[in-house]
């Protein structure tokens, strides 16, 4: 059962105000508990907890590479298996990590079928280097190296379907979540690490300096992303989709509007067919996932 | 027992009898030998490890981290283009301090490629801040991994090791070997039980980031503990002589060194055939001598000095070469000899499967003799 | 104290460093308001909210970098954020 006393991140965490990540960090951990060992791939999370020697973990932690970490999680795997140990091994890595730059030692590690979750915090760009584009950016968002300018609209391909290149590899649990619903994302991680064989959870974790918002505003604009349909929280068993987060949708422009990077959608014109392509990307996800509540015409 | 075996194979059971518990490698020629076998004692309940089929080199080297930061005595193999897919882990992991095993079939790097043997590929990693032991034969060879465990899981030490022999030339030649028992490398190899672990009766957070507050000093402690296994390398010796007879004690070997007044200086197989070419010399009255390099890293300068002092001319053979620059041995020769009148000279030799025979190790104490070195020996001029 | 070999630490040091310097603005909250919900508690990217003996949140000012987020989200509107005193 998950204990929503657990504190295993400590304070004293360099995150910005506001931070995504480090909620996602503490609810993660609250979801695990105790008889956890984390490896984090480099990223934000990593270096905003473990500058020498103020580690915020209090679980066992290892870092190794900003691409490795699966790889890494598959030795410590076999290493408790072989010492008859019975610790949870749980990898944590940003979407850099994951979409982009530690594909192939996550196939690799899914493959494999090592007994490992891995949670991948996504805030949708590289942000300890500066806000660049990685595979898991949005359609249309600007980033420092997919920058909207006089002939672009900023990042011109939609986010990259992790969950789904995952669920391929026959992971037996595959779910995403948000640091909006606290709850089911701590059932999530509790779930996952119970199931044997590599699990996947991709989490929602808005990033107030990369994104351009106020830090108060994580938690809304999270659940903004799912109001929209932009991100869908599900539950995939086995490959099959068997629990969808449904919703009253809203405009896609409710959320888009919150956030610089993606105010050249709106000044200093209004670029209607871009926000029509983006109601495009929700109106897909919501047919593929079957998010809409039908309200019933009065 | 002394049993006629191939290369690869001495060196599997080796490793067999050091019980590590994971092995993690992928498959790369000339290495296949040794974890094919160890694959196989694996299935067949002769060794109790889990071996991990990872997806490249690069996360073989990664599950030995991870393996090793859990608490179990880990193992690789690999060489060339492998261990250059490795070069961010291997100082990933000697800057972490996990006492990692890999045997090196050493071989060179591409472009153009090659699947045949020189030493670039360990040398390449010199900067890396692991262990470098280099074999002339497969007895050497096969017991240097008793001693590399040994050494490198000592707390003062706490270091990663390559055992490196020569690709092909060592790995897949078919040589008597004596093989340790199972209960004399226990003696020798208590269990390891490192004081930290990835535990959760114990958080320890591995793998932290340093500030510039303290980034210099793990980097001076990474090169301390390097120089100080010195002595450790040294103790590991004596007493594996002391049990098994065999005599590890130095990290250089010299060979009719007395009074010889050209000493050719060398690193793995090449110093069998330079023994064999030193003895036809001396019949013809040359005093010629070898000193072999049998630990690279930590560098034994003082050792090497000491043995060196009473030559009159030196030859390095390198089996690699700092492109723009030298050998990477001859260059750290010269800087151990500083201020002696002792002349060094280099030659750069046998690269990329390129045979070498007694008629060329004479034919650089020629060169030697006349002063002529640092060159690339034996070019093909009709190619160039 | 001794360099850890590896780079290594136990838990404890990064309370260490009081993050409550970084804040703004400060988070007041009304007990009169406040329904136990737990909210604040729950989303603090710090993790620095509690209860006290009488089951009050309180936030712990050392670590409070006064994000706002529990003032955002917090359904019975008790948390109220101040310009910091300095």
């Amino acid at each position: 059962m998950v204990n929503k006393d657990l504190e295993l991140f400590d304070c004293g965490h360099r995150a910005c105000g506001g931070c995504g990540a480090a909620l996602a960090a503490r609810l993660v951990l609250k979801g695990a508990g105790t008889n956890t060992i984390v490896v984090s791939a480099t990223g934000c999370m990593e270096v905003f907890s473990t500058p020498y020697p103020e580690t915020a973990w209090k679980v066992p932690w290892i870092h190794s590479l900003f691409e490795n970490a699966s790889a890494v999680a598959s030795g410590v795997v076999a290493s408790l298996q072989k010492q008859g140990r019975t610790e949870k091994v749980i990898v944590m890595g940003g979407d850099g990590a994951t979409f982009d730059i530690g594909m192939l030692c996550i196939s690799g590690a899914f493959e494999r079928g090592h007994d490992l979750t891995y949670i991948c915090y996504d805030n949708e760009a590289y942000m300890n280097t500066g806000i660049q584009r990685s595979g898991a950016t949005p359609y249309d968002a600007s980033t420092t190296t997919s920058p909207a300018g006089s002939c672009s609209f900023g990042n011109k391909r939609p986010k990259k379907d992790m969950p789904q290149i995952l669920a391929a590899h026959g992971a037996p649990y595959v779910a995403t979540a948000s640091i909006a619903y606290p709850m089911d994302l701590m059932q999530k991680v509790e779930k996952a690490i119970n199931t044997p064989g590599p699990c996947y959870v991709q989490l929602h974790a808005p990033c107030c300096t990369g994104w351009g918002f106020e830090g108060e505003q994580t938690v809304a604009i999270a659940k903004l992303a799912i109001e929209t349909g932009l991100w869908v929280n599900y539950e995939m068993i086995d490959g099959k989709v068997t629990k969808v987060k449904k919703v009253v949708r809203k405009p896609v422009e409710e959320y888009l509007k919150t956030q610089k990077r993606f105010r050249h959608l709106f000044k200093p014109k209004r670029q209607d067919a871009e926000i029509a392509a983006i109601q495009a990307i929700a109106d897909k996800n919501a047919e593929k996932y079957g998010i809409d509540i039908k309200l019933k015409k009065e | 027992m002394l049993e006629i075996t191939e290369g690869s194979l001495a060196v599997a059971e080796a490793v067999r009898l050091c019980r590590p518990q994971v092995i993690a490698a992928y498959p790369i020629t000339p290495q296949t030998h040794i974890v094919e076998a160890l694959a196989d004692m694996v299935a067949n309940c002769k060794l109790d490890a889990d071996y991990i089929t990872v997806e490249s080199e690069f996360s073989a080297l990664s599950a030995c981290l991870g393996a090793s930061a859990a608490g179990s005595r880990t193992y690789s193999a690999t060489t060339s283009q492998g261990l250059a897919l490795m070069f961010e882990v291997c100082f990933n992991v000697a800057g972490m301090r996990l006492p990692i095993i890999m045997t090196i079939a050493n071989r060179a790097l591409g472009a153009p490629l090659s699947i045949w043997n020189d030493q670039q590929d360990s040398i390449s990693l010199r900067d890396s801040g692991w262990l470098q032991f280099y074999a002339e034969d497969n007895q050497e060879a096969t017991d240097l991994h008793y001693i590399a465990y040994r050494v490198c899981e000592d707390p003062a030490v706490a270091l990663p090791a390559f055992v490196c022999f020569d690709g092909f030339i060592l790995s897949h030649t078919y040589e008597p070997v004596e093989q340790l028992n199972q209960a004399d490398v226990d003696k020798y190899l208590p269990k390891f039980a490192p004081k930290e672990r990835l535990d959760a009766a114990d958080p320890i957070s591995f793998g932290m980031y340093a500030t510039p507050e303290y980034y210099h000093e793990f980097r001076y402690a990474h090169d301390k503990a390097l120089k100080d296994s010195a002595a450790v390398i040294k103790k590991a010796g004596e007493e594996f002589k002391k049990l098994f007879g065999r005599d590890y004690g130095a990290m250089v070997e010299g060979y009719l060194l007395d009074d010889a007044e050209t000493v050719i200086v060398a690193m793995g197989s090449i110093c069998g055939t330079t023994k064999d070419a030193i003895d036809e010399m001396r019949a013809t009255g040359k005093k010629v001598g070898l000193l072999k390099v049998r630990v690279f890293r930590p560098f034994p300068s003082e050792e090497l000095s000491k043995a060196l002092a009473g030559a009159k001319r030196i030859a390095v053979l390198d089996k690699n070469i700092s492109l723009g620059s030298k050998g990477a041995l001859a260059l750290e020769i010269r800087d151990a000899l500083y201020g002696s009148r002792v002349s060094v000279f280099g030659y750069i030799i046998g690269l990329g499967g390129r045979d070498v025979r007694k008629k060329d190790i004479k034919e650089i104490v020629a060169l030697a003799e006349k002063g002529q070195g640092d060159i690339f020996y034996g070019l093909r001029k009709e190619v160039l | 104290m001794a360099l850890a070999v590896g780079c290594r630490a136990r838990p404890g040091k990064a309370r260490d460093n009081k993050t409550g310097s970084w804040r703004v603005f400060k988070p007041s909250f009304d007990h009169e308001k406040c329904t136990q919900c737990g909210t604040c508690k729950t989303i603090c990217p710090e993790g620095c909210i509690s209860e006290d003996t009488d089951g009050k949140f309180i936030p712990d000012y050392q670590y409070c970098k006064g994000c706002g987020l529990c003032a955002e989200e917090c359904p019975g509107e008790a948390i109220t954020m101040k310009q910091e005193e300095k």
